[in-house]
């Protein structure tokens, strides 16, 4: 295992390239839901105060 | 066809096909990327002369390949946008460049955390390394002008013409390795003649290479998903498919 991660000594070139491309994949997928997320939660608001601001004054 | 590529223009046929799509390529994209990278890493054989370090090759080649063909969707769809005016070409625009600009920086960064080992240096002007550092800024560029006007439709025409402007970029990089004497390597994979690596190192690449598209439509996809939420809420469909109702 030892062997394996020495990477035939470039282990300090190898692994952070690995590191780094996952390191930045994960970021956009946390990017893209997040921003989902907000995007459902800000149009229901929206809905909601569309429907409040044309509700009928009763 | 035509009427379903007409249909899927507008946000609301395609929000319901990138809700169907979407799961289906996320578990593309997980699978080939666990083989892949389970490949690079452990299977593939050491290369004669590099040794271990080739291994970057797994991620620098498919992040490059990535940075050029996110742009080249950028520019054609920039084009839909400002000929016919479909919103989601422009969505499609917008929602990429963030993707392609970290597949340019991922390039970049591994291919100098390879060249330290192999070439003795970080960075060199090289035709190559200084092509892909202005397709970087391009990508930030092409942010940048976006947000850069009040009115969110001229942002996005100025924004639209610079990335077709800029297209202009993609070959250069292609051929630069041809065009001038660099010491970047020659393409390996996309010559004429046969790919000069052997299969068991060729196929982890090229599967590499599927992942990595299949991981570009799966971010695509949610993002638009979102965008088509900000800005089609007052609309029907919105309000029926949040809201459950059917009021």
């Amino acid at each position: 295992m030892n062997e394996f991660l020495n990477m035939g000594g470039y282990a300090i070139y190898v692994w952070p390239c690995y590191g780094l491309t996952a390191f930045c994949l994960i970021g956009l997928v946390v990017s893209a839901r997040v921003s989902l997320r907000r995007a459902r939660l800000n149009a229901l608001q929206r809905i909601k105060s569309l429907e409040l601001k044309n509700a009928p004054k009763a | 066809m035509f009427l379903w590529f007409h249909k899927l223009g507008s946000p609301r046929y395609f929000y319901a096909f990138a809700r169907i799509i979407a799961p289906w390529i996320a578990l593309v994209c997980a699978t080939t990327m666990a083989w892949g990278v389970y490949q690079a890493l452990w299977v593939a054989p050491p290369d004669y002369q590099q040794g271990e370090s080739y291994r970057i090759m797994y991620v620098h080649v498919p992040s490059a390949w990535m940075s050029m063909f996110v742009y080249m969707v950028m520019a054609v769809a920039s084009a839909v946008y400002l000929i016919w005016h479909m919103k989601l070409a422009g969505f499609v625009a917008q929602a990429s460049a963030p993707i392609g600009a970290v597949f340019t920086f991922l390039a970049l960064a591994t291919g100098s955390l390879w060249g330290k080992p192999m070439w003795g240096t970080w960075w060199v002007w090289d035709a190559r390394l200084t092509s892909e550092l202005v397709l970087l800024f391009l990508y930030l560029g092409y942010m940048a002008l976006h947000e850069a006007y009040d009115n969110p439709s001229t942002g996005a025409k100025a924004a639209a013409i610079l990335a077709i402007v800029g297209v202009v970029n993609i070959p250069i990089i292609h051929y630069s390795v041809e065009w001038w004497h660099t010491l970047h390597q020659g393409a390996s994979v996309t010559k004429m003649g046969k790919p000069s690596m052997p299969a068991s190192m060729l196929v982890p690449l090229l599967v590499m290479a599927l992942s990595f598209k299949a991981f570009y439509g799966t971010v695509l996809l949610w993002r638009l998903q979102a965008k088509i939420l900000e800005r089609e809420y007052r609309s029907k469909w919105v309000r029926e498919l949040l809201t459950g109702d059917k009021a």
